[in-house]
């Protein structure tokens, strides 16, 4: 899933601060997993920003809404009915649902009200780990299921360089060492021998090196 | 001889070699660069110029080299991977070879976050392992990466890094033993402090027969205060300082830590001399390059023969 974090109010008010009415409009999906984006956190943040208009007795309308899912065009159409009546969306989906937004409304400002982080993992309540960068090469098969590209600092692919300590990363204590893990895993998988190979230059043309990426199929189109 | 190396002259005439690091000036002080390099001439078989060392913005490494070769050094060029994709730095080859350059080590250098620029892009496009690669398929091949070939290949006499005191402890062998198959002629070590940990490293490295395949040069860095030996022991990355050498230092008055070092320094020089597979030292001695004379000549290294 995608993790995202809410950004401060103050930064939120500075990018809606010329609008009158705004539709604050949440995502039930990823961000809702990670606590930031969801139905319960879109009432929260609408809630905080009436109230800090209401402090500097401003009046502004603020609504909210929530969509199961605001990257696919379907659920998009949900709150259609809502939108011309504000004049801008404060988005709580992540960089692709403010923008699938705006590929929608066309005539209406998208504002994100997320900092969009990565793709990872719940690790445990409160905790969500990165764990992939889509480099569009599943490497995870050579490396026992932990991602050089994204677990170790430095993208290595040939072993861990000469910062890691007691399996952590030279860039900050409370980084694990990606190589310490994928080096701990393949040991107890008996698969220690996949690591003496020479792993060569990766291609980076199929990551986001090779320019915005698209996947069309024509046995999915309509 | 795989190259016009000077330094492979050397360690193949089976000569104990001697290497020193010399660090670029931050800005671009030529007569800064050249009072370092002078305190190193004729002292050291051959100097290492750092590339963006610790990821603190510096001279060039490309640049620092050649000025250093009109002095007449013998330059090892240092090239990170942080900070240059596989296009600039098969290019930065290409312009070394034609400057004279004829040494190179290959890096994957300190993570940005540690330098003056940390809020830069790591480019890490190649880690240093596909560095040597590269660089050997250049001096054998004449190819670069994607097999086209090249007109004038450099010819590289190729180094490489080991740090035998990082952790996971029973891969670093292992590791010295990729580095050696990607190309590596020889290796200078991270700053040695555990010597018994350094020991048990060659002894391994022994039996596997790595040390008949590649040159191993020590790295030893005199310690000037005990201040230095803590923050080495806490702060820097894959360092291994022990207890007892930290309260050695400290129990001499502050005035007096700076000799104490060079002391132990000297005393490291020698016992690595005694170990199978050490093939030279490298001192790496961080702007304190005028104290590199006095050390070589207390271990009885002061005069390099010519080859
Ligand atoms: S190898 Fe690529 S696709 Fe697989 S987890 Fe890592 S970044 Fe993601
Ligand atoms: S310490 Fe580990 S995770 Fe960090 S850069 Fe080095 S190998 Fe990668």
């Amino acid at each position: 899933m995608i993790v995202a974090e809410l950004k401060e109010i103050p930064e939120i008010r500075k990018m809606i601060d010329r609008y009158q009415s705004v539709l604050v409009v949440g995502c039930d999906s990823c961000v809702a997993e990670c606590a930031v984006g969801g139905r319960r956190e879109t009432a929260l943040l609408a809630a905080a920003i009436r109230l800090s208009y209401a402090k500097e007795n401003k009046s502004r309308i603020i609504t909210e809404a929530c969509l199961d899912r605001q990257c696919v065009d379907d659920f998009i159409e949900g709150v259609a009915s809502q939108v011309p009546e504000h004049d801008a969306i404060l988005s709580l989906g992540c960089g692709a649902g403010v923008q699938a937004l705006a590929r929608v409304y066309t005539d209406k400002p998208i504002i994100p009200a997320l900092d969009t982080l990565f793709i990872g993992e719940t690790e445990m309540r409160g905790v969500w780990q990165e764990n992939c960068l889509g480099c569009g090469q599943c490497k995870l098969g050579y490396f026992g299921a932990v991602c050089p590209v994204t677990r170790c600092s430095k993208k290595l692919m040939n072993g861990p360089c000469g910062g890691s300590k007691d399996g952590r990363c030279e860039v900050h204590p409370d980084i694990p060492c990606g190589w310490d893990m994928i080096l701990k895993r393949l040991e107890a998988l008996g698969e220690i021998d996949r690591l003496r190979e020479y792993v060569p230059p990766v291609d980076w043309s199929t990551s986001h090196s090779g320019g915005p990426r698209r996947v069309v199929r024509e046995d999915q189109k309509p | 001889m795989k190259t016009e190396s000077r330094l492979e002259k050397m360690l193949n005439a089976g000569h104990f070699a001697v290497t020193a690091e010399c660090g670029p000036s931050k800005g671009s002080d030529v007569d800064a660069l050249r009072e370092k390099g002078s305190y190193l001439l004729d002292r050291v078989d051959a100097v290492n110029v750092t590339d963006n060392q610790t990821a603190i913005v510096r001279m060039s490494s490309v640049a620092a080299s050649a000025i250093l070769k009109t002095m007449g050094h013998e330059p090892i060029l240092q090239m990170v991977t942080r900070d240059r994709n596989r296009i600039a730095l098969q290019s930065d080859l290409f312009g070394a070879y034609a400057l004279g350059l004829r040494n190179v080590l290959c890096l994957t250098g300190d993570h940005q976050c540690f330098g003056n620029q940390k809020e830069a892009v790591g480019v890490f496009d190649l880690d240093s392992m596909q560095l040597i690669r590269t660089v050997r398929d250049m001096r054998d091949e004449s190819k670069i990466i994607g097999g086209e070939d090249i007109q004038v290949a450099p010819k590289m006499f190729i180094g490489a890094a080991a740090n035998p005191f990082a952790d996971p402890v029973g891969w670093r062998v292992v590791r010295l033993a990729k580095k050696i198959d990607a190309g590596a002629d020889f290796i200078q070590t991270q700053c040695i402090f555990n010597i018994d940990r350094f020991r048990t490293y060659m002894r391994q490295a022994d039996d596997m027969g790595l040390t008949d395949k590649v040159y191993i040069l020590a790295g030893i860095t005199p310690i000037k205060s005990a201040g230095m030996a803590r923050y080495m022991a806490t702060k820097v990355a894959g360092m291994d300082v022990p207890k007892e050498l930290i309260d050695r230092v400290a129990g001499v008055p502050s005035d007096k830590q700076a000799a104490e070092g060079i002391k132990i320094a000297v005393e490291t020089i020698q016992q690595v001399r005694e170990i199978k597979g050490v093939a030279g030292i490298h001192l790496m001695a961080i702007e304190w390059e005028h104290k590199v004379p006095e050390i070589l000549e207390a271990a009885g290294l002061g005069t390099r023969p010519r080859v």
